[in-house]
């Protein structure tokens, strides 16, 4: 046990500080200044107050798709689907906003409802699947993914708009925006959103360590043949988490709708923020505190490197390879662990 | 306890993150102040212009996309050289890794003094308009679509007048009466294509036959391939494609089948000249482009601002009469005299007015059916 808690201080320290310095090598070996390279990072990040708004921004669906990972992942589930239930909560939540007139306050919460309820129906039916049927839950998330990508793309065309590629903005009522929080970060695009965001790391902390439930998703997590011999519902559990985990992931897609973006618009490819999710909950450990601060991380790490090619003159091609490398390090720390503990099994 | 200790893990990691950056930091800005009064010196020694800085922010294709990110990536770079700027000081660009990057790039540019600041591609329309309207003493630009604003330029090109003639040139060309569009994103600007193209071709005759069809995305060329592969099987020989990266899928499937056996198909490219995309041996699929000189009006618009009268809530449209779209004749195998010659004659009643070239489905309806 004092080797699991020593690797959890050590491990994500030691890959963040590789990755850096990977990147850092890779920078010295294409001839280009590492320590003006991730000086830019840094301006570009927190560089001032609008970067730090844009960062603050980035931020918030971080932390609610590492949550979605990481609360699926606490129940032994691995769901690749988060970025299928951000589009889906992204889709719902612009439909609530621009569709509908409702007071203040009400509209935003019915908006944030609809998204946490698309991204639950998204993760229900793999969750049902795995139940009934035992189909695994990673075959049935990343299928779910395409079908949210070309369902949203199709109402977005077809019932939201008269085959316009981009809908309407929410309306002003549904909105996320915090027009002073905007004027004090030189109009950056940072939203209420950070609050719900951090409101919910602490639901799923309570829900998690706090209720029965939260208890039984665990002990299912860490091995469901002994909590079905205990008397749980394994089969029930684990929908609870799958439906759980999309609703995380339906309010990060509301994120964007209501805060970032204001509308929805037809997309080619994914967000990506479904699958930055998986590497944040990784790197957090799967606590919420842990998602808070890696998606802090990630933010920072997609927000700065935009800097880099304009301030430091680092290529961006580079500066993808440099990011890669810090994930790819963050990722193996969690293989290094993973490996560490297997080793230590044995050794008993 | 162990959450604690968790937490503690983090708190440590983050702050270990922002140690490391934070040394760097002052390294940076040490830096940063030299470079600063080196520009300084630059300026002083240059005179005159070279206070006039540009930049441009390119949508996700990026300045190597083969297409108008990178035509307007050369047209910056051809002024920087003609006004000796400095490549990262005098002219740059941001890359945009998403579309949420767009807003984010826009303002760096603004944040690091730039006077002049393109938004290249349609996409970025929402965010020039916003970006613009908070920062009223910069000039911006918006390549292919119409923004309001002051301080904006709008740059659109008559991709329908130069899709006419591809259409021309295609129902020329076509010997089974039987041709093809593929479309990326189904969107005012693409309908612009299509509406040219099919316009052009039902002028050369009304009863030719076109399919169209809308890949949904710019940048997927396995599905440009499997749309090429229905309309090539279903009789179609001519493939007039307005998609962006999922044209390149267009040309492979052309490649294949003209390789794998005696069949007889074209495409006709788009944006630039896309003959190196067709060319197989001692041969080649494509028959011509429709190119757009985005590197023209880039270059354009940046000098007209270099010389204070930079046409700020104006749009400004490139068209067949000034060559700013045009049908490309590098392939003179496939583009033969005769077909140039009907083409050059199409061009010049557009140019003259005679023929008014649809630019949305509504009008092309109405256009086809004047014709019979």
């Amino acid at each position: 046990m004092f080797s699991n808690r020593t690797f959890n201080i050590v491990v994500p320290i030691v890959s963040v500080l590789l990755g850096l310095l990977a990147g850092a090598v890779i920078m010295v070996a294409f001839g280009y200044n590492p320590v003006a390279g991730y000086a830019a990072m840094w301006n570009g990040a927190f560089g001032d107050a609008y970067f730090l708004g844009e960062t603050v921004r980035q931020v918030t669906p971080y932390i609610l798709s590492g949550l979605a990972v990481a609360f699926a992942m606490r129940a032994g589930l691995l769901n690749i689907g988060v970025e299928g239930q951000v589009i889906v909560g992204w889709l719902a939540a612009v439909w609530i906003g621009s569709s509908f007139g409702m007071p203040p306050v009400v509209h935003v919460l019915v908006a944030l409802l609809a998204a946490t309820v698309a991204g639950g129906i998204w993760g229900f039916v793999p969750g049902l699947l795995k139940a009934k049927l035992g189909v695994h839950e990673v075959i049935v998330t990343i299928m779910m993914n395409y079908i949210a990508l070309y369902l949203s793309n199709s109402v977005i065309r077809s019932v939201l708009t008269d085959g316009e590629d981009r809908t309407s903005n929410v309306a002003e009522t549904a909105s996320l925006a915090a027009p002073w929080l905007r004027e004090l970060t030189f109009y950056s695009r940072i939203h209420y959103g950070f609050i719900v965001a951090l409101v919910m790391a602490f639901t799923m902390w309570f829900l998690l360590n706090k209720t029965t439930r939260g208890f039984e998703l665990r002990a299912v997590g860490s091995n469901p043949f002994a909590s079905e011999y205990a008397g749980m519902k394994v089969g029930r559990n684990i929908i609870v988490a799958m439906v759980i985990s999309g609703g995380f992931a339906g309010l990060a897609g509301a994120m964007e709708g209501l805060g970032t973006f204001q509308y929805a618009s037809v997309s080619s490819g994914f967000t990506n923020i479904g699958f930055d999710g998986i590497a944040v909950a990784l790197l957090g450990a799967n606590t919420a505190i842990g998602v808070i601060l890696a998606a802090i991380l990630f933010g920072t790490l997609k927000i700065g490197a935009l800097n880099m090619p304009t301030e430091a003159g680092v290529p961006t091609e580079l500066v993808d390879i440099v990011i890669a490398l810090i994930i790819l390090f963050v990722a193996s720390g969690y293989i290094i662990r993973w490996v560490f503990l297997k080793f230590s099994k044995e050794g008993k | 306890m162990r959450r604690t200790l968790f937490l503690l893990t983090l708190v440590l990691t983050f702050g270990l993150f922002l140690a490391a950056c934070g040394s760097s930091d002052s390294g940076g800005d040490s830096e940063s102040s030299g470079s600063d009064s080196k520009s300084e010196e630059e300026g002083s020694g240059e005179g005159g212009n070279s206070d006039f800085t540009v930049a441009m922010v390119t949508d996700t294709g990026g300045v190597d996309d083969k297409s108008f990110n990178q035509s307007a990536w050369e047209g910056l770079q051809e002024f920087g050289k003609e006004n000796n700027l400095e490549e990262n000081k005098g002219y740059d660009y941001a890359q945009s890794e998403s579309d949420a990057d767009y807003t984010t790039n826009l303002n760096r540019l603004v944040r690091e003094d730039y006077n002049l600041i393109f938004g290249i591609g349609f996409l970025l329309q929402p965010d020039v308009e916003k970006v613009a309207s908070q920062f009223p003493e910069t000039n911006f630009s918006l390549v292919d679509a119409v923004a309001e604003g002051d301080n904006i330029a709008s740059i659109t090109f008559k991709e329908h007048q130069g899709s006419f003639l591809a259409g021309v040139a295609a129902a020329n060309k076509t010997e089974s009466d039987h041709l093809g569009f593929v479309g990326g994103v189904d969107s005012e600007l693409i309908n612009k294509f299509e509406s040219g193209f099919r316009a052009g071709a039902k002028t050369v005759n009304p009863d030719i036959k076109i399919d169209v069809q809308y890949a949904e995305s710019f940048n997927s060329a396995d599905q440009g391939k499997l749309i090429a592969s229905n309309m090539y099987s279903q009789g179609a020989d001519v493939i007039y494609h307005a998609a962006g990266g999922t044209g390149n899928g267009v040309f492979s499937e052309a490649k294949d089948r003209v390789r794998g056996g005696d069949e007889k198909v074209w495409v006709i490219g788009v944006d630039r000249d896309q003959h190196e995309e067709g060319a197989i041996d001692d041969t080649n699929v494509t028959l011509t482009s429709m190119v757009k000189r985005v590197d023209i009006a880039v270059q354009d618009v940046s000098t007209q601002a270099m010389e204070g009268e930079f046409p700020g809530g104006e749009v400004v449209e490139y068209g067949l009469e000034d060559e700013g779209v045009s049908l490309a004749r590098t392939n003179e195998e496939a583009m033969t005299e005769e077909i140039i010659s009907t083409v050059e004659e199409w061009k010049q009643k557009i140019i003259d007015g005679e023929v008014e070239v649809p630019m949305t489905r509504d009008e092309t309806e109405e256009y086809v059916s004047s014709l019979k």
